[in-house]
């Protein structure tokens, strides 16, 4: 039957896709592998994929992968919340707001390329150690992008719909919430993506200061300890929950809420 | 209800461009005012079929959107039923030229944007769903504008516009970007529907069948700064017909005289 023949066609294409990228992890740890060799390096300065496979085997065994992990994934997921909480009203404040806008626009502005980084003397100095001013140092770095792609989804809004919103006497609120945050909502969710990856790369920076867990305190200390086969477990498993969260991410754009504009394309 | 008194209304605005374009008036100076409408005195009965037609750019959008209470005049003013329009209201309902539907909202809620406030909700439903019927759209209630072909969006959009019981349509260019055949299958069902309702429907159109076939009523606008050309009643019976109107027919020569082409086609 042609529908057979067209399915198959589908999951082959589907397997091929799926199988590709596994190809080219296999390529990356053929070379890694090949390196080592050639360098000739022991492997206290350069492990292998196999030492450090089954060094992962250990830190997942006793659980210390986890517990890292778990920690980064909290302070990520707190900081990311608050940067949604405070920015994203903000933002649709100086989209609707011509003057909040010029008052407040030129300070975000000045502030938005100063790196979370360099807050981090400040973030001690005023939330001391442990879980707060790596939270603070997440927030920042989401904060000012979510405020401005914020403000620009809600300034690109077509007039019309504001003119509709009036011709049927829609009052303020309403204007808010059936026109703005319905209409900002794909942009938004494409800025989510965009931040949640910088609040990600951030959180391993924040966790070298300040804290005794995270999978950036785990790097640290394992390289204090001279095990850079752990530095090298760190930065795998950091790199496996960036593709997770891409991907939920990426779901998150699909829900209805998010496609009204699909055939805008 | 839905009786329109034009009186010296005019609208310029001021020119933003520093550097003029080709194409623009010469020797026009940043800051100056392009003047748009030039004393415009005109008084429709309740109940009209209005056709306006104009050249491209001449200000029929600006003077539906005065009317619609989107825009203030510069000089003069505009009432409706006596009383002077200060700001949009859901009296009189703007079918905007391309589409005006919210496309985060399905069909239905589009529809029953305006029924918000209806108390009861079995009622509300009733009434929503007897528009949906009345332009044809039923068992698409739950499609959104992005799902529907050109010319249905426009019967949805009518639809929301009819079911707040206004009293008095704009439609600014409504059968624009349809193709021939729903062009005119649109344009007799807004005659049937304005036979069937009664209400005030002022409509801008850039062709000058739409305004010998639909209107009670054309008005000849001029190049800007426009003005009013020629106004006619028009008291023939619907369906209307070139053949059996001479009248209408040497009406139709001389606009298109008047609009630069000499021989209508
Ligand atoms: N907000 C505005 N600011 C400046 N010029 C405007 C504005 N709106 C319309 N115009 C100008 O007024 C003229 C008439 O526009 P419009 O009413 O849209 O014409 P039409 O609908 O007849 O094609 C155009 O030349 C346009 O450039
Ligand atoms: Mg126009």
């Amino acid at each position: 039957m042609p529908m057979d023949g067209s399915l198959k066609t589908i999951y082959r294409a589907r397997l091929v896709s799926l199988s590709l990228p596994l190809v080219g992890f296999a390529l990356g740890l053929l070379l890694w592998e090949v390196l080592v060799r050639a360098s000739g390096q022991s492997a206290h300065v350069l492990p292998g994929p196999l030492q450090v496979v089954t060094s992962m085997g250990e830190l997942i065994a006793d659980g210390t992968i986890f517990k890292h992990a778990v920690a980064s994934l909290f302070r990520v997921t707190a900081g990311f919340y608050l940067a949604i909480l405070f920015g994203i009203p903000l933002g649709i404040l100086l989209g609707r707001l011509k003057s909040a806008w010029h008052v407040l626009n030129p300070v975000i502005q000045f502030l938005r390329p100063i790196s979370p980084l360099a807050w981090i003397p400040l973030a001690m100095l005023w939330f001391g150690i442990g879980d707060k001013p790596a939270i603070f140092l997440i927030f920042l770095s989401s904060f000012f992008p979510l405020v401005v792609s914020t403000t620009v989804a809600v300034g690109a809004i077509n007039p019309v719909y504001f003119q509709v919103a009036a011709n049927f006497n829609l009052t303020r609120l309403e204007v808010i919430t059936k026109i703005v945050v319905p209409a900002i909502v794909p942009s938004v969710v494409t800025a989510l993506r965009i931040t949640v990856m910088i609040a990600w790369v951030v959180v391993v920076a924040a966790e070298m200061i300040a804290v005794q867990s995270g999978l950036g305190y785990l790097i640290l200390d394992s390289r204090n300890a001279l095990r850079l086969d752990y530095v090298m477990v760190g930065m795998i498993v950091i790199g496996m929950i960036g593709l997770i969260l891409d991907w939920a991410m990426r779901r998150l754009g699909r829900i209805e809420f998010a496609r009204w504009n699909a055939g805008q394309g | 209800m839905g009786k329109i008194e034009i009186q010296h209304l005019t609208k310029d605005f001021p020119n933003r461009r520093r550097n003029a374009r080709p194409g623009d008036d010469s020797g026009l100076q940043f800051g100056d005012r392009i003047e748009v409408l030039r004393d415009i005195d005109l008084t429709f009965d309740r109940g009209e079929m209005i056709c306006i037609l104009g050249p491209s750019g001449c200000g029929k959008s600006t003077l539906l959107k005065i009317i619609a209470g989107f825009e203030n005049p510069s000089t003069g003013r505009v009432l409706i039923d006596d009383k002077p329009v200060c700001g949009p209201s859901s009296n009189h309902i703007f079918v905007f030229q391309h589409s005006g539907l919210l496309p985060w909202m399905t069909v239905w809620q589009n529809v029953g944007m305006g029924l918000r406030h209806m108390p009861g909700n079995g009622q509300r439903q009733e009434k929503i769903q007897e528009y949906i019927d009345l332009v044809d759209l039923t068992g698409f209630e739950n499609y959104f504008p992005y799902q529907l072909s050109g010319g249905m969006q426009r019967r949805a959009e009518l639809a929301r516009a009819l079911a707040v019981n206004p009293d008095m349509l704009i439609m600014d260019e409504p059968f624009s970007g349809l193709d021939f055949l729903t062009h005119m299958k649109m344009r007799e069902e807004v005659v049937n529907m304005h036979e069937f309702i009664g209400k005030t429907i002022l409509l801008v159109t850039h062709n000058i069948d739409d305004a010998l076939i639909m209107g009670d009523r054309v008005v000849l606008m001029s190049g800007r700064p426009s003005e009013v050309k020629l106004m006619r009643k028009l008291a023939f019976e619907h369906p209307r017909n070139y053949e059996e109107e001479p009248e209408l027919n040497e009406l139709r020569e001389e606009l298109y005289f008047m609009l630069g082409v000499s021989y209508a086609v």
